[in-house]
C-alpha cells in the first residue's frame, strides 16, 4: 500500500511550563516521502523529532511511527527508524569502523550481515579508506556521512534527521542532499528532515510543511507553496507572508528562552 | 521473536556498548597509566608510615597486607565514581542519542556502560597486585581466588560507576557533577575497612560503614587476596551484598538514564 503513511500525527503537543514548543501538530508522511519540516531556529523542529523518535514524551496528542503508536510502542518504533541527531553523534574516540559495528550491533544486524554491510557502507559514503581512523580527525562532512550510515545499516522504513547540513560547507551539505534522495530511492525510506536553509528545502523536498512558534503555518509541496504567493517567489518570501514577519523570527535570543525553558522543564 | 534470541539480543546489545568502551580505552591507554599512580602512592607512601603504627592492623598480620586490598577497592572507587562526567560528556557532544534512539533495551545500555567500567577497573587491581607484591605483601596467585577478586572488582566497579551514573541524571552538568563526585568519595572510602578496622570506629561511623558496599568489596578483597585471608562476613554474603546493590543501581539508572536527552 503505497498511500499508507508512515508518520501521521494526531494533535501532537509538547509543552515545557508556559512555553508551547510544539503546538497540536497533525501531519502525514508517505513512504518513499521526502518531508521537510522548515522554521527558524526554535520554532520547535527539534522538539518534534525528538518525540518522534520516542526520545521525548507528548505532553498531548498521539501518533504512530511505522505503523507503532508513539506512546505504547516506543521500542517497535525504534527498531524501525533511523536518527541523525542535530549534534555530531559519531564517538569522536571511536574509528568509523568500530562505529559502523556499534550501531549494528545495537540495531541487531544479522551477524552474518553485518560486515558486508558495514563494508558497502563505508564505500556508499566514500570513507572506506578512512574505516580505520578515529572519527575526531574526520572532517565536518565525513561524520555526517558516517551518522547516516550509522542509522541506515539496519534498513529503517523512515529516516529521520534534524539539521544535517548545518555546518558544512556546500561541498558537504550536496553530499547530504545525494545520500538523502539515495536512502529514499535505495531502501524506499521516507526521510523526514528539518532545516532552516529555504534553498535546500525547495530543492531536496517533495513535501514540506512550515513552522512557525510550535505551529504548521502551511504544508505543501515548495512548487504549490511557491504560486499561491506569486510568480517567482522563493520559499522566503512564502515564510514571510505567512508569518507576517519580517526578520525579527528566530532570534537568537528566543532560541535561547526556547532551550532554556526545554531544559528546566525538563 | 523467541525467547532464546531476545536474550541473544540483549547480550549482543550490552557487549556492544561495553566492547565500544573498552576500544575506547585501546586507542588511548594514557588514562589508564596515569590512573596507576594514585594506587603507588597510597601504598609506598601512606602504607609505609602507617605500617609503622602499632595495633592498626587486627591480628597480627602486617599492615601493608591488611591495606593492599583496601587500596585496590579505592582505586577502582575513584575510577568509579567519576564515570557520570563521561555520561554528562555523552550527552552534551551527543553521543547519548545515538544510544537512546536504538532499539536496545536501557538496561543493557546501563549494564554494559557498569561492565565496563570493571574491565578498566581491573587495570588497577593489575597494577596494585604488582605492586604490592614488590613490597612484600603476602598475596595468594590461587587461580580460584584471582578469579573470586576479578568478580569483586568488577562487581564493585560496576556498582558505583552506576550509581554516580544516577548522580549525573540528577545534577545534569559537569561543574555540578565535577564539586558533588569529590563529595562523595570522601565519605564512601573513610566510612569503610579499607585502610583500618570497623572495630577502632565509634559506633555510629560502624553502622555507617556496614552500610557501606565498600566495606563488603574490601572485606571480599582480604579474603581472596591475601595467603591465608580471612573474612568476617563470609565471601557468599560479600558477593551477594555486591551483586543486589549493583541490580538495584542498574534498575534505578535503567528509569533515570534516558531523560537526560530531554
Amino acid at each position: 500500500m503505497n498511500d499508507e503513511p508512515v508518520v501521521e500525527t494526531f494533535e501532537l503537543t509538547r509543552r515545557f511550563g508556559d512555553l508551547t514548543a510544539v503546538d497540536a501538530v497533525s501531519l502525514r508522511v508517505q513512504r518513499a516521502e521526502i518531508f521537510g519540516l522548515i522554521g527558524p531556529n526554535g520554532a520547535g523542529k527539534s522538539t518534534l523529532i525528538k518525540m518522534l523518535t520516542t526520545m521525548l514524551p507528548p505532553t498531548s496528542g498521539r501518533a504512530t511511527v511505522a505503523g507503532f503508536d508513539l506512546a505504547t510502542q516506543p521500542a517497535k518504533i525504534r527498531r524501525r527508524i533511523g536518527y541523525v541527531p542535530q549534534l555530531l553523534s559519531a564517538d569522536g574516540e571511536l574509528t568509523g569502523y568500530e562505529n559502523l559495528l556499534l550501531s549494528a550491533r545495537l540495531y541487531l544486524v544479522p551477524r552474518a550481515e553485518r560486515e558486508r554491510r558495514i563494508a558497502d557502507a563505508l564505500a556508499l559514503m566514500g570513507l572506506g579508506d578512512d574505516r580505520d581512523r578515529l572519527v575526531r580527525h574526520y572532517s565536518g562532512g565525513m561524520i555526517r556521512r558516517l551518522e547516516i550510515a550509522q542509522s541506515t545499516l539496519h534498513r529503517p522504513a523512515i529516516v529521520l534527521m534534524d539539521e544535517p547540513t548545518e555546518g558544512l560547507d556546500p561541498v558537504g551539505r550536496h553530499a547530504v542532499w545525494d545520500h538523502i534522495r539515495d536512502l529514499r530511492g535505495r531502501l524506499g525510506a521516507a526521510v523526514i528532515v528539518t532545516t532552516h536553509y529555504m534553498d535546500e528545502a525547495d530543492v531536496l523536498c517533495d513535501r514540506i510543511a512550515l513552522i512557525d512558534r510550535g505551529r504548521i503555518r502551511a504544508m505543501d509541496t515548495p512548487a504549490a507553496l511557491k504560486s499561491e504567493v506569486g510568480l517567482n517567489a522563493t520559499l522566503d518570501d512564502v515564510f514571510a507572508k505567512l508569518t507576517g514577519g519580517g526578520d525579527e523570527r528566530g532570534e537568537y535570543r528566543d532560541v535561547r528562552q526556547t532551550r532554556r525553558a526545554a531544559r528546566e522543564h525538563a | 521473536m523467541s525467547g532464546e534470541s531476545a536474550v541473544l539480543g540483549y547480550f549482543t546489545q550490552l557487549l556492544a556498548v561495553a566492547d565500544a568502551e573498552v576500544r575506547k580505552l585501546r586507542h588511548d591507554p594514557w588514562e589508564l597509566f596515569s590512573r596507576a599512580i594514585q594506587p603507588m602512592l597510597w601504598l609506598i607512601l601512606f602504607g609505609e608510615v602507617m605500617a609503622r603504627v602499632r595495633g592498626l592492623a587486627p591480628g597480627s598480620g602486617p599492615y601493608l597486607d591488611f591495606l593492599a586490598p583496601g587500596i585496590l577497592a579505592q582505586s577502582a572507587l575513584f575510577v568509579a565514581i567519576f564515570y557520570g562526567i563521561s555520561a554528562i560528556w555523552e550527552r552534551d557532544l551527543g553521543v547519548l542519542h545515538r544510544y537512546l534512539a536504538s532499539p536496545a533495551p536501557r538496561s543493557a545500555l546501563v549494564a554494559g556502560k557498569a561492565l565496563s567500567s570493571g574491565v578498566r577497573a581491573l587495570s588497577q587491581a593489575v597494577v596494585v597486585y604488582l605492586c604490592a607484591a614488590a613490597m612484600g605483601v603476602h598475596l595468594s596467585l590461587a587461580p580460584a581466588n584471582m578469579l573470586a577478586a576479578t568478580l569483586l572488582i568488577a562487581l564493585g566497579a560496576g556498582l558505583f560507576s552506576t550509581f554516580s551514573l544516577i548522580i549525573a541524571c540528577i545534577v545534569r552538568t559537569r561543574e555540578r557533577f565535577m564539586g558533588i563526585g569529590q563529595v562523595l568519595t570522601m565519605p564512601i572510602f573513610f566510612a569503610s575497612n579499607a585502610i583500618y578496622p570497623i572495630a577502632l570506629m565509634p559506633r555510629w561511623l560502624r553502622s555507617v560503614a556496614l552500610a557501606n558496599p565498600l566495606t563488603y568489596e574490601v572485606d571480599g578483597l582480604r579474603t581472596v587476596m591475601l595467603a591465608g585471608g580471612r573474612s568476617s562476613y563470609g565471601l557468599g554474603h560479600d558477593l551477594a551484598a555486591l551483586a543486589l546493590l549493583g541490580v538495584l543501581m542498574i534498575a534505578i539508572a535503567t528509569r533515570m538514564y534516558p531523560r537526560m536527552t530531554e
